[in-house]
């Protein structure tokens, strides 16, 4: 694509409040790309609420509903109500929460959603803590990174919900892991995404170089180790029920992804090798779950 | 037509009438009659209209306000701990500007549990920006809400149509259904000038600094107090359509009265019955029954008094530490206009306690000579307590 075609697609324009290398800004711009100008956008409180622009100004070009932190998927769905009952059935509602807004405030309304298949896009855009408050911990947060509230001298011991597992025991048409150093694979999972009607969820990693302390040049570099760590591996989940693998480089270990994060100096060797067993354990029932399906006879 | 119904298949009547696009609903004794005659008209195909059965009622107020937004009319209902939940929403729904219509069944908060009638849960919404309406009888509870929703829309404010649990919920009157053509040329489609519309991409709630934030909340503080002359408008065009009228005040042999009793709801009829027994006994009273408590009638309320010198007011709810709500408007009120009128407040008929003609002769005799039943807390006196 060339330079001017590509932004006359470009419904993200200049002057978003995120810091430098924020990878949730970098996720807008691949998602709204993807999804094209007949999308709405829903979005609670989170870094995405202050980075849009203070009033009259927006970096988008899309309309925007700045909704209350718990009630995201529920103000998507109704949007989509009033949209459809009027003769609007092409619009994409795009509910568009932080990890917070998705694992925890936001996660009785996401699955009210699910639940009756509302046919909305729900990408959660993960960078694994409160960013926009000052990182404080919330069940996004990986075991043993550093938070506001999960200081050096009280490390986070819980591991990190496993948000997509959730959403797909509702048997959701479709969910989805998407990293924001994988780009491509992002984009068509999106535009898959939008051609099937139902609940659509989308978990997408986005680094966050202020509350995990790497250098705003690494934001990309380090999506793309989370992915070949398998710390965030790529993979769909059809009907809840058939999940497939992405494409993805092959498997290193945890170290580089970890050592280039300030979250995670002051880990233990011991909590770091427990890190990479978890992730090895996470890796291997993944792998089990995207096994074909032997089909069963019965005699 | 005249129907014999009750106070919760008014509100769905109603809603139908308004021609309702989205409704979202949480169930909650005593609403549930409400929602369910709704998803049974959608479901026969009666009413064009989704039916969002959501998970909660922070999530109903959400998505009411989200098909809002789109352009579409929208109802719910809650009560008690429901509409409690919603709290947040409800800021919300004032701050977005959008004229959602909502029914409150006026229930006891807990705990201890109770299912029966109070007004604390949503007077307690008071400051939310919602205007609040409080109905008298069946009637009332149907031609309120079409009168609500030409209201909300034309000022950009949602309105709460409340109705006394049990009393108006679950019990049946003789209302006359008006006809659907009728009401079509009443209330015509809701059309906003701006919505969630790719077409015309706008931000709605985005975050504002502090010189327009303050200029945003005057403008509507300035709109939501013009509410009471919007209803006066509203409801005498509904009264010309429909010859019912629906006051914002309704005023009970007050033009010569010393002695006003004061309250909102369904006790309307027992102040009218005690009113009559006490001019019977020689007392100069009067009743007024505040329909409209948000924004305060202010208009109203001075021209229905003109020679009260002691106001009575009956609170079926209390701000725990303060008193009842109702008798700190009044006073709020009286303290601008008429320094010089006395205030006596009671709390009855809270969680279900009957408000009778007797208890408000009672509580009248008691404001005026200083002996009764009701015991004293405060700056208020409180019926129905154990001894």
């Amino acid at each position: 694509m060339n330079e001017n075609a590509r932004l006359e697609r470009e419904l993200f324009t200049p002057g978003h409040l995120g810091c430098p290398g924020c990878g949730a800004a970098l996720g807008m711009r691949q998602t709204l790309s993807a999804l094209g100008e007949d999308t709405i956008v829903v979005m609670p409180a989170g870094c995405w609420s202050t980075m849009i622009g203070i009033y009259p100004y927006s970096c988008l070009t899309v309309p925007v509903a700045s909704v209350a932190f718990a009630s995201t998927a529920a103000f998507a769905s109704g949007i989509k109500a009033g949209l459809s009952i009027q003769g609007n059935d092409h619009t994409t509602v795009l509910a568009w929460a932080g990890d917070g807004g998705t694992f925890d405030i936001g996660l009785q309304a996401l699955s009210g959603a699910v639940e009756r298949n509302d046919d909305i896009l729900f990408i959660c855009y993960d960078n694994e803590a409160y960013m926009n408050t000052g990182v404080q911990r919330c069940s996004a947060t990986p075991p043993g990174a550093w938070t506001g509230t999960t200081p050096d001298s009280a490390p986070k011991d819980q591991r990190k919900k496993d948000i997509v597992g959730i959403i797909a025991a509702h048997r959701i048409p479709y969910a989805a892991t998407a990293n924001i150093g994988a780009p491509e694979d992002l984009a068509c999972k999106l535009k898959k995404a939008k051609d099937i009607r139902g609940t659509r969820f989308i978990h997408l990693f986005a680094p966050c170089p202020t509350g995990w302390g790497h250098a705003s040049e690494l934001t990309v570099e380090i999506a793309r180790l989370a992915i070949q760590s398998r710390v965030f591996p790529l993979f769909e989940v059809f009907g809840g029920q058939t999940w497939q693998l992405s494409p993805m480089a092959d498997k290193t270990s945890v170290d580089a992804y970890l050592k280039y994060q300030r979250r995670f100096q002051k880990m233990s060797a011991e909590n770091c090798l427990r890190f990479q067993v978890q992730v090895d354990e996470d890796w291997r029932q993944l792998l089990n779950k995207c096994r074909p399906q032997v089909p069963v006879t019965q005699n | 037509m005249k129907k014999v119904m009750t106070g919760n298949e008014a509100a769905a009547v109603a809603a139908k009438l308004a021609r309702i696009q989205v409704v979202s609903a949480y169930p909650i004794t005593p609403q549930t009659v409400i929602v369910e005659s709704l998803s049974e008209m959608i479901g026969r195909n009666e009413l064009k209209a989704r039916y969002m059965p959501v998970e909660s009622e922070h999530s109903a107020m959400a998505s009411v306000i989200g098909a809002s937004m789109t352009g579409a009319r929208v109802f719910t209902a809650s009560s008690s701990h429901g509409l409690v939940y919603m709290h947040e929403m409800l800021h919300y729904a004032a701050g977005a500007r959008v004229p959602v219509v909502m029914v409150n069944c006026n229930r006891a908060l807990g705990p201890p549990w109770n299912l029966y009638c109070d007004h604390t849960d949503s007077l307690a919404q008071r400051d939310t920006g919602w205007s609040q309406y409080y109905c008298a009888d069946v009637q009332d509870v149907l031609d309120a809400i079409l009168i609500a929703y030409y209201v909300a829309e034309q000022a950009f404010l949602p309105v709460m149509i409340s109705m006394d649990a049990f009393y108006l919920t679950h019990t049946s009157e003789i209302a006359d259904v008006p006809d659907q053509e009728a009401v079509d040329i009443f209330l015509p489609p809701f059309k906003p000038s701006d919505k969630l519309d790719v077409n015309d991409p706008k931000t709605f709630g985005n975050v504002c600094g502090a010189n327009l934030f303050a200029s945003i909340k005057y403008g509507r503080h300035r709109d939501t107090l013009s509410l009471e002359e919007v209803w006066d408008r509203a409801s005498t065009r509904f009264c010309d359509h429909f010859n019912r009228p629906h006051p914002a005040v309704e005023a009970y042999k007050t033009e010569d009265a010393y002695v006003c009793v004061v309250a909102t709801g369904s006790a309307g009829g027992a102040i009218r019955l005690a009113v009559d027994r006490l001019r019977q006994e020689g007392v100069r009273a009067g009743g007024l029954r505040l329909a409209m408590v948000r924004p305060f009638p202010r208009r109203a309320f001075e021209k229905a008094i003109p020679t009260a010198r002691h106001m009575i007011v009956i609170d079926r709810d209390v701000s725990f530490g303060a008193e009842g709500i109702l008798a700190q408007e009044l006073k709020a009120f009286l303290f601008d206009h008429h320094r010089d009128v006395k205030l006596t407040g009671f709390v009855a008929g809270v969680g279900g306690n009957d408000i009778s003609t007797d208890t408000v002769v009672g509580l009248v005799q008691q404001a005026i000579l200083g002996v009764g039943t009701a015991v004293e807390a405060g700056t208020t006196l409180w019926t129905d307590v154990l001894p």
